[in-house]
């Protein structure tokens, strides 16, 4: 069986999750086995039953308000209890902020091989071997699990959402919930756009846009489109944007269906954070920018002058007044 | 109170990616090492910061790894720390990595781990996390802040679209990221004084690799760039629309 962890918060399922278990139910389907979710806290039944669009038959769940917090230590132990009871061979994570936590702790819990930052279904023609990305991004590893259970974490937006129509069987499971040392104080959400991590259309500014007064164009077109904003670290520096956009080896790393640069020079700092992306367009007035080696699309033009028609045109596509 | 600071030698953030030996390894001739950024700019500074605010008492530098690692001991040493360990051992495996941390750390009686959020040349993620459940302590990834009081470790984390803030105790293992502090330059004094800091070596404990990596490849190179005229930007938009299909 494939157990892919469905990830919650506040009772919401996270988007990320609708991608893990695609891959899981491919995964169980390739090995000829059920893809199976658990979910921890308080979720409603319908949501629950919903997983079934993305591929998995049962979804075992505990709504024990314990798990209404997030604790690795926690979660790790009932995934374990419930891993090991059900008999599941592969464990699935969205390699998002909970996997990132969940998954290395669960495989030294199971003394299960971990691979995080996978990229794609496994290869099991020669044993279990799965692509992930190393050199943030710039190349990838083939990793072979050792091990008789396996944990993958999945690379964000790297296998897509698939939805197979369905519902699933749901299943009140009772797992251990105790030893929790960590109390959560706060949480401080970004409001009134999509999580940089989970957008599909990213429009982001560089240094070539001179100064915060200006990113009104950024935002302008991002509007239009229906976009995330980001930025480069030096924008982020100096304080002209919030330090949550800032985007490359040293800050997020993300890979929307379309990244689209505007006055980012392409420095392979930069790119180590957004080479991911499926379709990248660069907007640079110098036409040696290292970013157009890097790029799809791009105009060789001043910023000031293409956005704000880009931003039009956008707008006529989309009838937007 | 002593914190274990972790410490990875990776490639320097501009080395060219390439590999020899049948695509199996990293093609390091001419390649410049550095310390990976995460755990030099955040976790490395973070400690050396709760020393100088006199939480706390020690702060260690661990590598796993084999001599050639020592040079990068040597270069965060200069930036602070009062001792180092090396444990003498090469793998790609983070369990195999994870259990020799632990097992310094169980050893040194350390209440604090503190790890970069990932290597920048492996991007596992996975050593905090597997060392915190090999030491059955609190597990914080993905850290921006970390304060200490009275026994009590505040913390903030990244979350999907925000920051969650929270209280743990100690011992604790804690990933560090942006905003934990500020990149420190190293002064002379610091790079004279890390060449008679004690770097002590150790042998590894016995463990089992899970994982082992069977080759690298490079990614499909792009085809290259279709270029607009800035004359008609509205072209632009038709081609992301009909042929990337993207909006
Ligand atoms: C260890 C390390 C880690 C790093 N991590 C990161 C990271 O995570 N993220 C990151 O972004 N950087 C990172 N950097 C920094 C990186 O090397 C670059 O310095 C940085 O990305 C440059 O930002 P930029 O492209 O905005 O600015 P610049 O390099 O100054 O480029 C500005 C660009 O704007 C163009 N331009 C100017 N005016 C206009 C106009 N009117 N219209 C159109 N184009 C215009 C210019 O032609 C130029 O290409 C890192 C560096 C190091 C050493």
């Amino acid at each position: 069986m494939v157990l892919i962890f469905a990830d919650q918060a506040d009772g919401q399922i996270k988007k990320s999750t609708f991608e893990a278990l695609s891959y899981g139910s491919k995964l169980a389907a390739q090995l000829g086995t059920t893809a199976e979710a658990v979910v921890l806290g308080a979720v409603d039944n319908a949501s629950l039953e919903a997983l079934g669009n993305y591929g998995v038959s049962k979804v075992h769940h505990d709504a024990n308000a314990a798990f209404n917090q997030f604790d690795a230590q926690v979660y790790t132990k009932a995934i374990a209890a419930l891993a090991t009871q059900a008999g599941a061979k592969v464990i699935v994570f969205s390699s998002n902020t909970s996997g990132k936590a969940v998954a290395p702790r669960l495989s030294a819990n199971l003394k299960a091989g971990l691979v995080s930052g996978a990229i794609a279904l496994p290869d099991t023609s020669n044993g279990f071997v799965v692509k992930k990305n190393v050199f943030s991004a710039k190349a990838y590893a083939n990793v072979q699990l050792l091990t008789d259970v396996k944990i993958i974490a999945l690379s964000p937006n790297a296998f897509g959402v698939h939805a197979t129509g369905g519902a699933a069987a749901v299943t009140a499971v009772s797992l251990p919930a105790d030893g929790g040392k960590i109390k959560v104080t706060a949480v401080e959400k970004v409001t009134g756009t999509v999580p940089l991590g989970e957008a599909e259309l990213v429009v982001s500014g560089g240094r070539g846009l001179k100064g915060p007064e200006n990113w009104g164009l950024v935002e302008d077109l991002a509007k239009a489109m229906g976009a995330s904003t980001a930025c480069s670290r030096p924008v982020a520096d100096a304080h002209w944007r919030p330090h949550h956009e800032h985007v490359g080896q040293t800050g997020g790393a993300i890979a929307p269906n379309l990244y689209v640069a505007i006055g980012i020079s392409g420095a392979i700092q930069h790119l180590a954070g957004v080479n991911r992306s499926k379709t990248i367009v660069v907007i640079n007035k110098d036409p040696e920018a290292p970013f157009f080696k890097a790029a799809d699309y791009g105009i060789v033009g001043d910023a000031f002058d293409v956005v704000p028609k880009l931003t039009e045109a956008v707008k006529k596509l989309k009838g937007i007044a | 109170m002593k914190i274990l600071v972790c410490i990875s030698k990776t490639p320097d953030t501009t080395a060219k990616i390439a590999f020899t030996d049948n695509n199996t390894k990293f093609a390091d001739a001419g390649v410049q090492f550095i310390v990976n950024p995460y755990d030099e700019w955040y976790a490395l500074v973070r400690a050396l910061e709760l020393k100088e605010a006199g939480v706390a008492s020690h702060v260690t530098l661990l590598t796993v790894g084999a001599a050639d690692a020592e040079p990068i001991m040597r270069k965060a040493l200069a930036i602070g720390g009062d001792d180092a360990i090396r444990v003498n051992a090469e793998s790609s495996d983070s369990f195999y990595i994870a259990s020799q941390i632990a097992a310094v750390a169980t050893e040194g009686s350390y209440d604090l781990v503190l790890t970069g959020k990932e290597t920048i040349d492996y991007n596992g993620s996975s050593i905090g996390g597997m060392v915190a459940e090999l030491l059955n302590q609190p597990f914080v990834s993905l850290a921006t802040k970390l304060d200490i009081a009275g026994g009590t470790a505040s913390l903030s984390r990244e979350i999907e679209g925000g920051e969650e803030k929270l209280e743990t105790s100690l011992p604790l293992v804690v990933s560090c990221q942006k905003g934990m502090a500020e990149q420190r330059i190293p002064n002379m004094k610091g790079i004279m004084g890390a060449r008679t800091k004690p770097l002590a070596v150790k042998e590894p404990v016995a463990v089992e690799a899970l994982t082992t990596v069977v080759s690298f490849e490079m990614p499909p190179a792009k085809s290259g760039v279709k270029l607009v005229s800035a004359d008609t930007p509205e072209e632009l938009i038709r081609l992301l629309h009909e042929e990337a299909k993207v909006i």
